[in-house]
């Protein structure tokens, strides 16, 4: 069963400038007595008291603006933050889309990069070497899988690592909004796929600006504000409070033929 | 409407605590699972260091090759011993300090230098301890080319009871007990293991510890047996057992760990006395290292 629950979780990020991050600092801190406020080192609350459960079937779209705390939650949800207050847990394989620069080693090639993140995600080797044929093909990357990713453009990079976290069936699918690099044309065919792969099994988070991608692949949303939750339910709502006005109904004028099939806001 | 939303999440917190034994326990034991992965980025290090060399990852054989060279003619004079022996105990000396050093030194580094990992990908962080670790065993096997070149030269020496300086202690020559090697470097290797994860995380925390451990290095590699022999020791004291002088070399912790992989395979006496500490320090650091990742564990991925 896949889940993800998270109680009363809140991130602090301790900020060690050059001085406190010594040994000195520490020892002498301790004899000088307490210098400012209780803490001596300052402290950022990227996450805030967050209470989240989400589990099978969900798929989720992550709203707010830039330093909300979307990527951060997106970490607390893949299990590299563990909460630093409260508890979470969990449950499912786990395959990530973080940031594409990152991660991923310039210097070795597009194939070799396939198969350390396929490792990465908890695949074996032998399975990864049957998915790199059909990884290939669909990221119509072709010789240039050959070619170190240092030269890859960051279209390319969305390409391999969508492709990869596509074909290896994860539980528990978690996208930042960098995917959006990639062009329509192939967007199209990752819908197909990301669909698929969240109607089989899955459970998604998506973080994005583009009304369009959060209408195609999610039916909820979470809009973060500050390192809150400031509202959970269903995407249409969520998106009318964040932007102020109904942008599916701007969507239908735009675009004769709705895309909106299955949004679970209406 | 949507059975997701936040207020009514009935559940109370139960017992997922992050600092727990079970979970330091549950990382190592999950990093063991990687190993395809670990196995597959430590062999892609050794490949990407050398990938546009012309001779490629033959460099480590080379360089070691010459530095044994070097050190052990340059001793052998300096200290009047035959180079026959001398030289192979410097050049097995020089391979497992080698490791030792890679394992402390990149330790130390470990967490740090694989800060986008760390943060992108889900993973048990004594995957990167593993990974490292394997990297120094793959640059160890590829320097016991220079043993197995050391060793068909100089044979006829080591196969027969032998001593390096007049003042040290006969030596039993080459047997059987070469095979001691194998499980002397295992130990060695298990240790290597909790050695960077202790520094690790300690200094992902405390940036100070890899410098001082750099500078500290070094002193450590002349204090220990490698380039000298501990028999000298008794031409100094005399051959007395009990003078203090003796302690600079039994003192070492980094003694003990060179010689058990070491006498082996020069057909030394294996002291079982060495066997020992060793196997106390494996207790301890494991201990240490659990008890470190019981707590910080967590913190690792904050503090890169």
């Amino acid at each position: 069963m896949v889940s993800i629950d998270v109680w009363n979780a809140s991130v602090d990020f301790p900020i060690f400038d050059a001085k406190s991050r010594s040994l000195k600092k520490l020892a002498l801190g301790k004899v000088g007595g307490k210098i400012g406020s209780e803490g001596r080192v300052p402290i950022i609350e990227a996450l805030h008291d967050i209470t989240l459960s989400l589990k099978d079937g969900d798929r989720v779209g992550l709203v707010g603006h830039n330093g909300a705390g979307k990527s951060t939650l997106l970490r607390l949800l893949a299990g590299i933050y563990e909460p630093t207050r409260g508890a979470s847990r969990i449950v499912g394989k786990v395959a990530p889309v973080f940031d594409l620069g990152v991660g991923m080693d310039p210097e070795i090639s597009g194939y070799e990069n396939i198969m350390i993140r396929g490792l990465f995600l908890g695949m074996t080797r032998k399975q990864m070497e049957k998915r790199v044929d059909d990884i290939a093909e669909f990221t119509e990357l072709g010789d240039y899988l050959q070619m170190p990713l240092r030269t890859y453009s960051t279209g390319m990079r969305v390409r391999l690592a969508l492709g990869v976290v596509t074909s290896i069936n994860p539980e528990i699918l978690l996208l930042d909004e960098g995917i959006g690099a990639v062009d329509a044309a192939f967007m199209a065919k990752a819908r197909d796929r990301l669909k698929d792969l969240v109607a089989r099994s899955g459970l998604l988070v998506f973080a994005n600006h583009s009304d369009e991608f959060l209408a195609e692949f999610c039916d909820t949303a979470i809009w973060m504000d500050e390192g809150h939750v400031k509202m959970h339910s269903g995407l249409r709502e969520v998106l009318t409070a964040y932007k102020g006005f109904d942008p599916f109904e701007r969507m239908h004028e735009h675009d004769p033929t709705p895309v909106l099939s299955g949004n679970g806001g209406e | 409407m949507q059975a997701t939303t936040t207020p009514d999440h009935p559940e109370a917190p139960p017992a997922v605590k992050s600092r727990s034994f079970k979970r330091a326990f549950a990382d190592v034991r999950e990093a063991w699972d990687h190993r395809e992965l670990w196995g597959h980025l430590g062999w892609q290090d050794i490949k990407q260091r050398y990938r546009r060399s012309v001779i490629g990852p033959l460099w480590i054989t080379i360089s070691m090759g010459t530095t044994a060279l070097a050190l052990g003619l340059l001793y052998s004079v300096l200290f009047k011993t035959d180079v026959a022996t001398f030289l192979p105990y410097v050049t097995v000396g020089f391979i497992v300090w080698n490791f030792i050093v890679g394992c402390v030194t990149e330790g130390t580094d470990v967490f740090i230098a694989n800060e986008g990992l760390i943060k992108h990908l889900p993973a048990p962080i004594t995957v990167h301890v593993m990974r490292m670790v394997w990297r120094q065993v793959l640059f160890l096997l590829h320097n016991l080319v220079v043993y197995a070149v050391v060793l068909a030269i100089f044979f006829t020496s080591l196969d027969h009871q032998y001593r390096i300086g007049e003042t040290s202690p006969w030596q039993p020559g080459l047997s059987w007990t070469i095979v001691l090697a194998i499980p002397g470097f295992a130990l060695l290797a298990v240790n290597a293991v909790w050695i960077s994860l202790l520094f690790g995380v300690i200094s992902t925390r405390f940036r100070d510890i890899p410098p001082v451990v750099n500078s500290f290095i070094n002193l450590v590699f002349f204090m220990t047996p490698i380039v000298w022999d501990a028999g000298v020791l008794n031409r100094v004291t005399g051959g007395g057992d009990g003078d203090w002088r003796m302690l600079i070399a039994e003192l070492n912790p980094v003694y003990h760990f060179v010689e058990i992989v070491r006498a082996p395979l020069l057909g030394h006496t294996v002291d079982w006395h060495h066997w020992a500490i060793v196997g106390g320090f494996t207790v301890f650091g494991w201990f240490a290292a659990l008890v470190i990742l019981r707590n910080y564990r967590a913190r690792v991925s904050y503090w890169v």
